[in-house]
C-alpha cells in the first residue's frame, strides 16, 4: 500500500469517526510542530521575561509566569544570533532544546532551571494507574501480570511483567473469543499517561480499520504492569493471526504521553523481540499522530498476515 | 574446584566460576535479576579474594556459554595470539591488575597484551579495580582509529552529534545538527536513530546528513542507527553512508534477538569497506550496554559485567570507527541508580580499552532510574579523566525521541575547556576556519546555530 492509499484510508476512517463524533480535528504529522514561530528579528525582547518584580517597604516581591508555556519554552535565547528570524525558524522545527545560547560554555540560567523543572515532573508521572473510566469508555476489562509489589516491584521485575498471572489466563480464556485475525491489547507499560492520552483517537481507528477491512476483532483488553514480552502469553491462549500490543513507552523529559504499538504474527513462548515490529513515539502534537498510527498498525498487520511472518523475517520477505 | 576463603572470622565458599564472577561485581539491580549478586557486602569482597587468587588461563577455560553453543564465544576464542596468551596465562587476576597499573607496564606492552586476552579475563580484572583504578588504567590504554578524521588521540575529546527528532523530521535534524556543530560537536559522527527504520526514509536521512557535510566541507563521518539490514540495503543502493552501525549483544541468543549474527555483520563490514564515502580504514560503529542479553534472558546465568566484555570481544572482529556504552539507557532494573550507572561507565570504558577498541560511553540515564543531570556529568568528568574516546553531543543532553537524558553539545565544549582538550584535529582545523572556535575554545560567534543558515 502506498503513501497515498494509506493518506486516503486515515481520512476516510476520521470522517466517519468525526460524524460520529469520536474525534477532535487532528493535524497530521506532516504539519509543522506547534513550537511558536516569533515574527520579530529580535526575539528576546518580544516576550516579557522579566518577572513581575516591584520593590515596597516590606521588600522584594518575585512573581514568575510558567516558564513551561510555549512562549517561555521556545524562546531563543542566544545573545546577537546572526539571523534572528532563521533562528526562529530553526528552534520552531524541532522539540528539542536548541537556540538555548550559553554562559560561556554551560547552559543559560532559564534553560537550566526549566530542564530540572521537566525532569521533576516527569519523576512524579512515573508511579500513576491508567485511569479506570477510559478502560470502561472500552469495555476493557483488567487482568494483571505477575507483578504483585506495585510499580516498584515492576521496575526492578521486567521478566514477571512478561508474564500473565494464573486468574489472567483464567479470564482471558473465559471472556476473549479465540482464533480471531487480529487481537488488541492495552497495557500500562512505563507510562499510564501515554495510554490516556493516546487511547481515545486510536483505538476506535483500529477496530474501524480491521473490520472494514473484513477480519475478525479479538476481544479487546487491558494488561496491568505489563511488559512487552507479555504478547507471547496472549498469543498462546487466544491464538489469533496478529497480536497488537498498545503499550506506554518511558517517559520522555517532561513528555510522558508517547506511546507504542508493538505487533507480532502468532506470537508464542520463545518469540523474541526480533519476532516483532513497532510503531512507536505515537502522540498529538509533534509525534506520530494516533490516527494516523492506528490506520499505519491495520496495514502492517495485513502485510503480516499476508507473508505469515511479523519482525526481522517480515523485513526478508517483503 | 575449590573457591573459598575466610573473611572476618566467617567462611566463604563459591560453587563454581560464573557464581563467583557473578558475586564479586560490585552490587547492580541487574545481577540481583540474574540471581548472581552478593548477598552481602561481605560476601562481595571475599568473591574479590578468591577471585583474586584465580589464574588467567581459568578464565579461558571458563567462557559464559561453551564454545561449541556459542558464536561469540568462537570469535573471542579464535581470536587469541597464543603465544601472547601463554606469557600471561598463569598471572592470578590479582597479578594481572597490578601489572596493568605497574609504572613499568607501558601502554604498547598493555596493548599487545589485549590481543592475548577473552572478555572473561577482561571481565574478571574489572572486578577488582576501584573506580579511579579504572581511570587510571584506562588512560593508559588509547585507541587511536580513522575515517574522515581521526578519534582517541591523547589530547583531544570528540563527540557524537545526536540529532534526534521525534518524526524524524529532515528540517528539524538539521536545526539540531546546525545547533551541535555551533557548539563544536560531531567529530566523532553525525549519528541519527530514526524513528522509521524503513529504506525510503533511512536513505533520506543520509542525504540530508551528506549534504550538510559536503556544502560546509567538514571532515567527519554521517550514520543513521537503523537496522543494519536496513542500512545494507542503503549501501547497495549507493547512498552515502559514512559509518555503518548495530547494537549488539554479548551472546548468539542474544544477537538473535536484536535480528544479527556474526554471518550477518560479516557481510555489513564487507559492504562498509567496499561502499562507505570516508577514507576509513574504520567504518563500523556498535553500541552496548549491561543488561542487554539479560534483557533478551540471553546470559546464560552470568552477570551482566562480564556478558558485556564479551560485546567488546566481538566488536573488535570489525576494527570499529567507534564502540560505545550507553550505560543507564535502558533502566532501573539493570542499573538503578546513578551510583551504579557510574560504575558500569567506568567499568565499560576500561574493558572497551583494554580489549583493544576505540572506546567512548554514552554517559545517561532514563526517567526512572535515581539519578539525575548532575551525576551524569560527574560520570563524564570522571570518563574525561580517564581518556574516554568521545561522548554523545544532544540538545541539552535531552534526547526527546529515545526519551532518556545524556551529556550535552555543552557539556563536551565543558569538558574541553576543563581538561585543556581538543576536537579531533582534522575537526578543529575546520572549526578554526569557519571561526567557531579558536585555541581550544569557544569563540563569540559560537552557540549560534543561525551561523549555518547561510554558507
Ligand atoms: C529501551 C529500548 C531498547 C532496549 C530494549 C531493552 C529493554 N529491556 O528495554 C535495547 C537497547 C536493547 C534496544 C534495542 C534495539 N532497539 Co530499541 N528502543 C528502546 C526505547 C528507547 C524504549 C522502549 C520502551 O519504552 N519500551 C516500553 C517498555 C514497557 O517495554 P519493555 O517490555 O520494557 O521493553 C521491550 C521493548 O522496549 C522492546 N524493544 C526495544 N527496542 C525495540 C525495537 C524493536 C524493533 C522491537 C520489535 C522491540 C524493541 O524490547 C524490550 C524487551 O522486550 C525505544 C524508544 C521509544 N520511543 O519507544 C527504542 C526503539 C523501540 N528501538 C528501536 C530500535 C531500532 C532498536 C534496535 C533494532 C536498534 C538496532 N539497530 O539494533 C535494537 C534491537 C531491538 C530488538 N529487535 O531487539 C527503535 C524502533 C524503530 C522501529 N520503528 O522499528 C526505537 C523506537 C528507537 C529508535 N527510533 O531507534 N531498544
Amino acid at each position: 500500500m502506498d503513501d497515498a492509499k494509506l493518506a486516503a484510508i486515515v481520512e476516510a476512517v476520521v470522517r466517519e469517526l468525526k460524524a460520529a463524533g469520536a474525534v477532535k480535528p487532528f493535524a497530521s504529522s506532516s504539519d509543522t510542530p506547534p513550537a511558536p514561530v516569533l515574527q520579530t528579528s529580535s526575539p528576546a525582547s518580544t516576550v516579557p521575561i522579566k518577572p513581575h518584580t516591584a520593590a515596597f517597604s516590606g521588600g522584594l516581591t518575585i512573581d514568575l509566569p510558567d516558564p513551561v508555556t510555549p512562549e517561555l519554552r521556545y524562546r531563543p535565547l542566544v545573545k546577537n544570533p546572526k539571523d534572528a528570524s532563521g533562528l526562529n525558524a530553526l528552534v520552531a522545527s524541532t522539540t528539542a532544546r536548541i537556540g538555548v545560547g550559553r554562559a560561556g560554555p554551560r547552559y543559560s540560567t532559564a534553560s537550566l532551571l526549566l530542564f530540572q523543572g521537566d525532569h521533576a515532573v516527569t519523576q512524579d508521572a512515573l508511579y500513576r494507574d491508567v485511569d479506570q473510566k477510559l478502560l470502561n469508555e472500552f469495555n476493557l476489562f483488567t487482568v494483571e501480570t505477575k507483578v504483585t509489589g506495585g510499580k516498584q516491584e515492576y521496575l526492578l521485575r521486567p521478566d514477571l511483567g512478561r508474564l500473565l498471572n494464573d486468574e489472567a489466563k483464567r479470564i482471558i480464556n473465559e471472556k476473549c473469543q479465540k482464533n480471531v485475525n487480529i487481537q488488541v491489547v492495552v497495557g500500562d507499560g512505563l507510562s499510564s499517561q501515554a495510554v490516556e492520552s493516546n487511547l481515545r483517537q486510536m483505538f476506535p481507528v483500529i477496530k474501524q480499520g480491521v473490520q472494514s477491512a473484513n477480519l475478525t476483532f479479538g476481544t479487546p483488553f487491558f494488561i496491568k504492569h505489563a511488559r512487552v514480552g507479555v504478547m507471547n502469553d496472549v498469543g498462546e491462549l487466544i491464538k489469533p493471526d496478529v497480536v497488537i500490543l498498545l503499550i506506554g513507552e518511558r517517559p520522555g523529559l517532561g513528555r510522558a504521553e508517547s506511546m507504542s504499538a508493538y505487533m507480532g504474527y502468532k506470537p508464542k513462548y520463545g518469540d523474541t523481540d526480533a519476532d516483532r515490529d513497532v510503531v512507536c513515539n505515537i502522540f498529538e502534537n509533534g509525534g506520530t499522530n494516533p490516527l494516523e498510527a492506528g490506520a499505519f498498525v491495520v496495514q502492517i498487520a495485513q502485510k503480516m498476515r499476508q507473508h505469515q511472518a511479523s519482525g526481522v523475517k517480515l523485513k526478508m520477505a517483503k | 574446584m575449590l573457591l573459598r576463603t575466610k573473611l572476618h572470622g566467617k567462611t566463604y565458599e563459591f560453587p563454581d566460576i560464573r557464581i563467583l564472577m557473578g558475586k564479586a561485581n560490585e552490587e547492580k539491580s541487574g545481577d540481583h535479576l540474574a540471581g548472581v549478586a552478593a548477598d552481602t557486602v561481605a560476601e562481595r569482597v571475599a568473591a574479590r579474594l578468591v577471585l583474586a587468587e584465580v589464574p588467567l588461563k581459568v578464565l579461558r577455560e571458563t567462557p559464559a556459554i561453551p564454545y561449541d553453543q556459542d558464536e561469540i564465544t568462537r570469535v573471542i576464542q579464535d581470536a587469541v595470539d597464543d603465544n601472547i596468551y601463554n606469557e600471561l596465562k598463569d598471572k592470578t587476576v590479582g597479578e594481572f591488575r597490578e601489572w596493568i597499573l605497574a609504572d613499568t607496564t607501558t601502554p604498547d606492552m598493555i596493548r599487545r597484551a589485549s590481543n592475548g586476552l577473552t572478555a572473561e579475563m577482561i571481565a574478571g580484572v574489572t572486578k577488582l579495580m576501584s573506580n579511579m583504578d579504572l581511570m587510571y588504567a584506562a588512560k593508559k590504554i588509547p585507541v587511536i582509529a580513522y575515517c574522515n578524521n581521526t578519534i582517541g588521540a591523547p589530547g583531544t575529546l570528540s563527540s557524537r552529534l545526536q540529532p534526534n527528532h521525534p518524526t524524524d523530521s529532515p528540517e528539524g535534524i538539521r536545526a539540531e545538527i546546525y545547533e551541535g556543530l555551533a557548539f563544536g560537536s560531531g567529530d566523532s559522527v553525525i549519528g541519527i536513530n530514526p524513528v522509521d527504520d524503513s529504506y525510503g526514509s533511512v536513505a533520506r536521512l543520509l542525504d540530508m546528513t551528506y549534504d550538510v557535510i559536503k556544502t560546509w566541507n567538514i571532515p567527519t563521518q554521517n550514520c543513521v542507527l537503523a537496522h543494519v539490514t536496513t542500512q545494507m540495503k542503503c549501501l547497495e543502493s549507493g547512498s552515502p553512508v559514512g559509518l555503518v552501525f548495530q547494537s549488539i549483544a554479548g551472546s548468539q541468543k542474544g544477537n538473535d534477538s536484536f535480528g544479527i549474527s556474526v554471518g550477518l555483520l560479516d557481510e555489513a563490514y564487507a559492504l562498509a569497506r567496499k561502499h562507505c564515502f570516508p577514507k576509513g580504514p574504520n567504518f563500523m560503529y556498535f553500541e552496548t550496554g549491561q543488561g542487554s542479553a539479560l534483557s533478551a534472558d540471553a546470559h546464560n546465568g552470568w552477570d551482566q559485567l562480564t556478558l558485556e566484555a564479551r560485546n567488546y570481544g566481538f566488536a573488535k572482529r570489525y576494527s570499529p570507527f567507534q564502540v560505545n556504552t550507553v550505560v543507564g539507557f535502558i533502566g532501573p532494573e539493570y542499573l538503578y541508580d546513578a551510583r551504579q550507572i557510574q560504575r558500569a561507565g567506568l567499568e565499560d570504558h576500561f574493558m572497551g580499552k583494554l580489549t583493544g577498541i576505540p572506546m567512548g560511553v554514552d554517559a545517561c540515564y532514563t526517567n526512572h532510574a535515581r539519578a539525575d543531570q548532575n551525576a551524569i556529568e560527574n560520570l563524564a568528568v570522571m570518563l574525561t579523566a580517564g581518556g574516554c574516546n568521545y561522548f554523545m553531543g544532544l540538545p541539552m543532553g535531552d534526547d526527546s525521541m529515545l526519551s532518556y537524558q545524556s551529556t550535552s553539545y555543552h557539556d563536551t565544549a565543558s569538558l574541553r575547556q576543563l581538561f585543556n582538550l581538543r576536537p579531533a584535529a582534522e575537526f578543529e582545523k575546520w572549526l578554526e576556519s569557519i571561526g567557531i572556535m579558536k585555541n581550544g575554545a569557544l569563540t563569540e560567534k559560537a552557540g549560534d546555530a543561525s551561523f549555518f543558515l547561510k554558507r
